[in-house]
């Protein structure tokens, strides 16, 4: 092979960089056009390299089931025997992430040119915006995880930029900060996995772990261990992905641009925990409880988030709450052992969501930044395009047959509840562990009894020992399959309240009468052709992305699922899922009942608007609806135990040890010792010449006694 | 007549230069001051006299002579200063003399 076709990559995050500083550095002095012209080209570019680098793993293909494309760039930090690397990997998992994250990013940045027009600070936005994109690509095309740790700290940072883009209003400027904030919690627990990772095998690199944890080697023999990092690793995605406790930062980033909103809460940066989850799939296969943890975490979130969703009147609050439900879904399926179902729906939701939200900057554009619902109503006459996307996207989302997210949320719903991780095989796989374990026990027992360990040790103790800490491994592992069933019930109750309060969003805006300032209604127009591109597009997809993963289910091979096999075969190895024909029909059925039954809800309540039933209900559930609109209370209750405390602290810390002692003694004291030297150094100036004159006759009469 | 040691003429130079000294540093009169400055001067006098009469040179002599015009020169302006000085202050009380203190 001459050259290395992985050369390609490092093109492809340098252009979106490259992209990003010179609209960065001298966007002021650029034209509109022309820094709309560099910010949307670099990323076009950037995906028609990616349809390549696409095309040439798909040939590739043929002969090496694991192809993937790698490329060092340097070596970053070599310490001994520890070595991180900056290098990049394009193998099928990430060109699928490769292909959304230029794809729609492509869309967002031409939707951009539109929605932003009106914007002074047109430039910084851009150069923020892609310089998003080169962190998410360097996150997504890494090597090992220190590579994807970089990317994960750079859009977390870029996140903070483009949610407090209008920093002026404090408010966004806040929401931005929180969002930094969470997202850093989260990240603390991922560095200290990372760091565990790297104590225990030795290196971060993905095809290295892979080697390291294959049956053989099993260089990981605790399951605590394991279990550890893993449930680390699972915090810094949820505070990435906001899943809960670290959620509560989504909602309010939608005071960014909406675009902003579309690409990075939607599409793209949430996306990197799941991305993460399965990328490290066989790390989490090797951790039955980590991985029931994600899948209740996430499913708990799906149901919670969703419920919040039901009463927001905010158009873009109802699309927040829907993506953290949504993400929950996918974490739902990577924690069941469904890795490529999760990311199906990663790959399906990115589409109807981006729409969803671009579909809802084209009202808010409209409106002239009118954001509450229940100001509006009857948009389909004036909106068509923006009215159809947004319904054929509501589809997606609800589950209706057909539609991409049909395809993914069944498929995710039906191996979640089918699915069961192989504890025999995972039992042979700790082998060494259990007997490792064995040996300690049985040691420290004795040494308790205060005999020699050296005659309770022997073969057969050790064996029995080793095979009752193995039966014990076998039977919690089986023990987590309930699990299975209550995250699958909370998740088909989640797609009711989806669909639900998707359509519920959809008709109280379109339908209906208009319920805002009539002068409002007058200046509203459609979407102009670059906001209506993206939005076609991006619907068209919600609606035709789903045939990639047909047909699937019991063994089924689909296209979508075949590809991402190499990537992820050996998480897939150490889950079963038990589906039969009969079962897939009617899981899928369910399905498509549940979200009928959502739809058909809303379609009832607020077919012309909200409607004197929709009140009346509010009414009856005046309670919960009242919790709902709070959300729980969660801010408050983390304002109020974490937020005030800390800052007590601070103010305690600072009046106390800054202002008292640091200041007094270290600061200040070396000013006053001089300033009392001097005091008594000014004596000497009597001004009397007679005084200077012994001093000088003083001074001879020395010298010369020393001289002489 | 009899040679006079140097010995004899170089401890008078140096009492009256002690005598000088101490009532330039002692005294509070400021004219008292100028006077004893005008002893240590003669003092001074007296040594290079003394030296140039003992070694048979003349260069002693001619010093002399330019530190006595130089004397008389500063004795003029000293005095001048002292006037302007108690035409200020009403005083010559060398104690009062402190405008050089801060």
């Amino acid at each position: 092979m001459q050259g290395n076709p992985g050369a390609i990559l490092p093109i492809i995050i340098g252009l979106p960089l490259i992209g990003g500083l010179i609209n960065g550095l001298f966007g002021w002095k650029m034209s509109r056009q022309q820094v709309y012209l560099v910010g949307t080209g670099v990323i076009l570019t950037a995906f028609f390299l990616s349809v390549m680098v696409f095309v040439r793993l798909a040939s590739a293909s043929g002969a090496d089931a694991d192809a993937s494309f790698t490329y060092h760039m340097w070596d970053w930090i070599v310490a001994g025997d520890y070595k991180f690397e900056f290098a990049l990997m394009a193998d099928h998992l990430s060109a699928v992430l490769l292909l959304v994250v230029t794809g729609i990013g492509t869309l967002i940045h031409l939707y951009s040119t539109s929605y932003m027009d009106h914007d002074p600070g047109y430039a910084r936005y851009f150069a923020y915006l892609n310089l998003f994109v080169f962190s998410m690509l360097t996150l997504v095309l890494g090597k090992n995880l220190a590579m994807m740790f970089i990317g994960w700290e750079g859009v977390g940072a870029c996140s903070y930029l483009l949610i407090g883009f209008w920093f002026t209003d404090m408010q966004k400027a806040e929401a931005g900060q929180k969002a930094f904030v969470v997202n850093r919690i989260g990240d603390f627990g991922f560095v200290i996995g990372l760091f565990l990772l790297m104590a225990f095998i030795g290196t971060v690199d993905y095809a290295e772990l892979k080697t390291a944890l294959s049956d053989g080697q099993a260089l990981l023999d605790n399951p605590a261990t394991v279990t550890a990092i893993c449930l680390l690793l699972f915090v810094g995605a949820c505070g990435k992905s906001a899943q809960i406790p670290l959620y509560v930062w989504l909602p309010d980033a939608m005071a960014g641009p909406t675009p902003v909103s579309a690409l990075i809460h939607a599409a793209t940066m949430v996306t990197a925990g799941v991305y993460m989850v399965a990328r490290l799939s066989f790390l989490f296969a090797l951790s039955p409880t980590a991985s029931t943890v994600v899948m209740i975490v996430g499913a708990i979130t799906a149901f919670g988030a969703a419920t919040i969703g039901l009463v927001q009147r905010d158009i873009k609050g109802v699309l927040a709450y829907s993506t953290v439900s949504q993400l929950g879904y996918m974490f739902i399926g990577v924690g069941a052992g469904a890795y490529a179902a999760g990311i199906f729906h990663l790959f399906t939701h990115a589409f109807f969501k981006a729409c969803l939200f671009l579909g809802a900057g084209a009202v808010i554009h409209a409106l002239h930044h009118e954001q509450d619902i229940f100001n509006m109503g009857g948009l389909k006459k004036k909106l068509p395009i923006v009215r159809w996307t947004f319904l054929i996207s509501c589809t997606a989302i609800a589950g209706v047959p057909l539609t991409s997210g049909f395809f993914s949320k069944d498929a995710i719903l039906a191996e979640t509840l089918m699915g069961e991780a192989k504890a025999e095989e995972l039992a042979n796989y700790y082998e060494r562990g259990f007997r490792r374990q064995a040996r300690i026990q049985l040691t420290n027992e004795a040494r308790a009894k205060k005999k020699l360990p050296g005659a309770a040790i022997t073969p057969e103790t050790l064996t029995a020992r080793a095979d009752q800490l193995r039966a014990g491994f076998i039977a919690s592992v089986k023990s987590l399959r309930v699990w299975h069933k209550v995250a699958f019930a909370l998740g088909l109750l989640g797609a009711f309240l989806t669909a639900f309060y998707m359509f519920r969003l959809y008709f109280i805006t379109f339908h209906g009468e208009y319920r805002g300032d009539p002068h409002v209604l007058e200046h509203a127009h459609d979407a102009d052709w670059k906001m209506a591109t993206a939005l076609i597009v991006l619907a068209f997809f919600a609606a035709v992305a789903g045939l990639t993963g047909l047909p699937y289910g019991h063994n089924a091979h689909n296209l979508f699922f075949h590809w991402l096999e190499p990537s992820l075969a050996r998480g897939e190895h150490f889950v079963d899922i038990h589906m039969t024909g009969a079962l897939e029909w009617g899981l899928q059925g369910l399905s498509a009942a549940v979200g009928g039954a959502g739809i058909f809800l809303a379609w009832k309540l607020y077919k012309d608007g909200p409607s004197e039933q929709s009140d009346a209900l509010k009414a009856r559930f005046e309670g919960i609806h009242n919790a709902l609109t709070n959300k729980y209370w969660v801010d408050e209750l983390y304002h109020a135990v974490i937020v005030t405390p800390l800052r007590g602290i601070s103010q305690v810390l600072f009046a106390l040890v800054d202002r008292l002692t640091i200041d007094m003694t270290m600061v200040r004291g070396p000013g006053y010792l001089l300033l009392g030297l001097g005091e008594i150094g000014r004596r000497v100036q009597t001004g009397e010449v007679q005084t200077y004159l012994v001093a000088l006759v003083v001074g001879l009469a020395g010298l010369a006694w020393y001289l002489v | 007549m009899t040679t006079i040691p140097l010995t004899h003429v170089l401890t008078l130079a140096a009492m009256l230069f002690g005598i000088g000294l101490f009532g330039v540093i002692t005294r509070r009169n400021v004219l008292i001051v100028l006077m004893s400055v005008e002893i240590m001067l003669n003092a001074v006098n007296l040594t290079l006299v003394g030296f140039a009469r003992y070694n048979a040179m003349l260069e002693g002599h001619v010093l002399a002579f330019f530190i006595i015009a130089i004397a008389a020169a500063e004795a003029a302006v000293g005095l001048a200063m002292v006037l302007a000085f108690f035409r200020l202050r009403r005083t010559v009380n060398i104690d009062e003399l402190r405008l050089l203190k801060r």
